[in-house]
């Protein structure tokens, strides 16, 4: 597959949230906003081209029957620093993020990608691969998040589109996620089979 | 009693997976029969509950003394991962088709949020032990309400008519917005 | 690609406590660089919801800082002084009849005792309704409680024969709310006495 499809293929085709339903938790826990679902999305991001990338390096080093426990502590170490740098450099979108940050660690993207791709590819495709979907990934959240505090805000990227008194407050509350994120995946499917 | 608050807010009021968002893959992925459902619920349960002991007492007796906090998320998602496999050897051996039944979503309660996710915050929360225990417990539960309600209204669901662009997931997902806003009603009772 | 390393047990332990080693000693390694400004960070924060609600200060609130006793509860107080002399303490307050639980406020009070400002700092009070006492009670006549004293004015909701509005249908955040001024008020006079 051409680096370049390889890269596309994360936003639409085969999306993480959209498409194959992967790190539901995440989703629908910090899309209270666009920026909350951007930091998430790039973290993650940023987690998931790291260990792919060591992971393609190492996977041959790794007997077949530890190899879930060992990708998983590599992920966990970057997730770890990931979490570390942002409550120094970016201590209120570290707050906003709060459990959600270690919990990247069971992001079933990131194991997921490391598993099925990266353990079989070489380093370049990993990285990109990573990058593909780590992208797609923030792409969803932050149309996501987007959509959630417009909706019930009247916000989006803090600044203010409409009167907050329009806004319906449910959009930012737990069941919002769930309703916003069931329509968007219906138009997406919608979209994808036109 | 403060064990009664705890348990009151855990199952209902701030409900592992309808408000805090935790444990959703599972939720989507094993909530299609209520037998399954309630199966994932006694398993999830068990590791939760045996994980949140173990990570709690590493934590207060291994990493706090040494100093090494920042090695919590390695240490916990292995000790979470060990306890997993632990929980699969035995199943194969007391109760096979339980095994059959739960497939491959048994080793998947190792990047169950909800599990990991408990365990990090009883520490972030101060709980002691006895507290901890009771808190993992009392989610679990409430994921297994959560899982079980949601299971029966997917087996209705499956006897309905849907339109083509929402069936599955989309109708799932606004079933369970449906679901969440029943369960905001609970807000206010602690 | 290449032969993948045998799973033999020796092998097994041997790379996974590799790989933890290298990886725990990479964590520690950041851990180190970013301890620092995390501590910054958080010192930051603090410093900065003490701005929020206290005049201009300049010697270190958080350094001056001291507690006093309420009934088994402890206040921190954090005195702001302007040339050696207080110009407002700012105290984290808190109450545990909050709709939805125990949260927090920084507030600020003058030399006299009366209110200077306020910051809501956690809390999960509902949004939409109780969320709003971040601003309500700055807000203008009975619902503000900026620049009256608890001394002389009842920090109780008009419901109950005080002299503060509540927030319209958020009554029980309302009175939360003020008992962790209350609360603040007393600790700040108790000192005094």
């Amino acid at each position: 597959m051409s680096q370049l499809n390889n890269f596309t293929k994360g936003f639409i085709r085969e999306n993480p949230v959209f498409v194959l339903l992967l790190g539901m938790c995440p989703t629908l826990g910090v899309t209270t906003s666009a920026v909350n679902g951007l930091g998430m999305g790039l973290a993650t991001t940023f987690v998931l081209v790291l260990s792919n990338l060591v992971i393609s390096l190492v996977a041959n080093l790794i007997p077949d029957k530890v190899r879930i426990p060992g990708f998983i502590v590599i992920i966990a170490s970057f997730v770890t620093m990931v979490d570390m740098s942002m409550a120094a450099y970016l201590p209120s979108l570290h707050e906003s993020l709060g459990l959600f940050i270690p919990l990247i660690v069971v992001n079933c993207i990131v194991l997921g990608r490391a598993e099925s791709f990266a353990s079989k590819n070489k380093a370049i495709s990993s990285i990109i691969d990573g990058l593909g979907m780590g992208l797609g990934f923030a792409f969803a959240l932050t149309l996501l998040g987007g959509t959630r505090e417009l909706l019930g805000s009247g916000k989006l990227f803090n600044m203010e589109i409409f009167n907050e008194g329009y806004g319906m407050l449910i959009f930012v509350l737990a069941p919002g996620a769930f309703l916003v994120l069931g329509y968007l995946i219906a138009i997406i499917n919608k979209l994808r089979k036109a | 009693m403060e064990y009664i608050i705890i348990i009151i807010s855990a199952i209902f009021v701030n409900n592992i997976v309808l408000s805090q968002f935790l444990g959703i893959c599972p939720f989507l992925g094993v909530s299609k029969k209520v037998s399954t459902a309630v199966g994932m619920t006694g398993a999830v349960t068990f590791v939760m509950v045996l994980a949140t002991i173990v990570t709690y007492l590493i934590q207060k007796f291994v990493l706090d003394p040494a100093g090494i906090g920042f090695m919590q998320t390695i240490t916990f998602i292995l000790i979470i991962a060990a306890l997993v496999q632990m929980v699969e050897i035995i199943l194969k051996k007391v109760s096979p088709s339980l095994y059959q039944a739960l497939g491959v979503f048994l080793p998947l309660i190792t990047t169950n949020c909800a599990v990991l996710g408990v365990a990090i915050m009883v520490i972030q929360k101060n709980y002691n032990l006895m507290e901890s225990v009771v808190f993992s417990g009392a989610t679990a539960l409430g994921f297994g309400l959560a899982l079980i309600i949601f299971a029966g209204l997917r087996e209705h669901l499956d006897l309905v008519k849907i339109p083509k662009g929402m069936q599955g997931t989309p109708i799932a997902l606004i079933t369970a917005g449906l679901l969440a806003m029943a369960f905001m009603g609970f807000a206010g009772i602690v | 690609m290449a032969k993948k390393l045998e799973s033999t047990f020796k092998n097994m332990v041997l790379v996974l406590f590799t790989v933890t080693l290298i990886a725990s000693s990479a964590v520690g390694v950041v851990y180190e660089l970013t301890k620092t400004p995390i501590e910054q960070a958080k010192q930051n924060k603090k410093l900065k919801a003490i701005k929020d609600v206290v005049p201009a200060f300049d010697n270190n609130p958080d350094a001056d800082k001291y507690t006093v006793d309420l009934n088994g509860e402890t206040l921190e107080l954090y005195p702001a002084k302007q040339n050696g002399q207080l110009v407002g303490t700012a105290i984290k307050t808190f109450t545990t009849k909050g709709f939805s639980g125990k949260f927090w406020i920084m507030v600020g009070i003058k030399p006299d005792g009366t209110i200077n400002n306020y910051s809501v700092l956690e809390h999960k009070e509902t949004p939409g309704l109780g969320s709003k006492m971040g601003e309500w009670f700055k807000g203008k006549g009975k619902q503000s409680i900026i620049n009256k004293n608890p001394l002389n004015t009842k920090f109780i909701v008009s419901k109950d024969g005080g002299d503060i509005d509540a927030i319209t249908a958020a009554t029980i955040s309302s009175r939360a709310f003020l008992d962790a001024i209350q609360k603040a008020s007393n600790a700040y006079n108790k000192d005094l006495k």
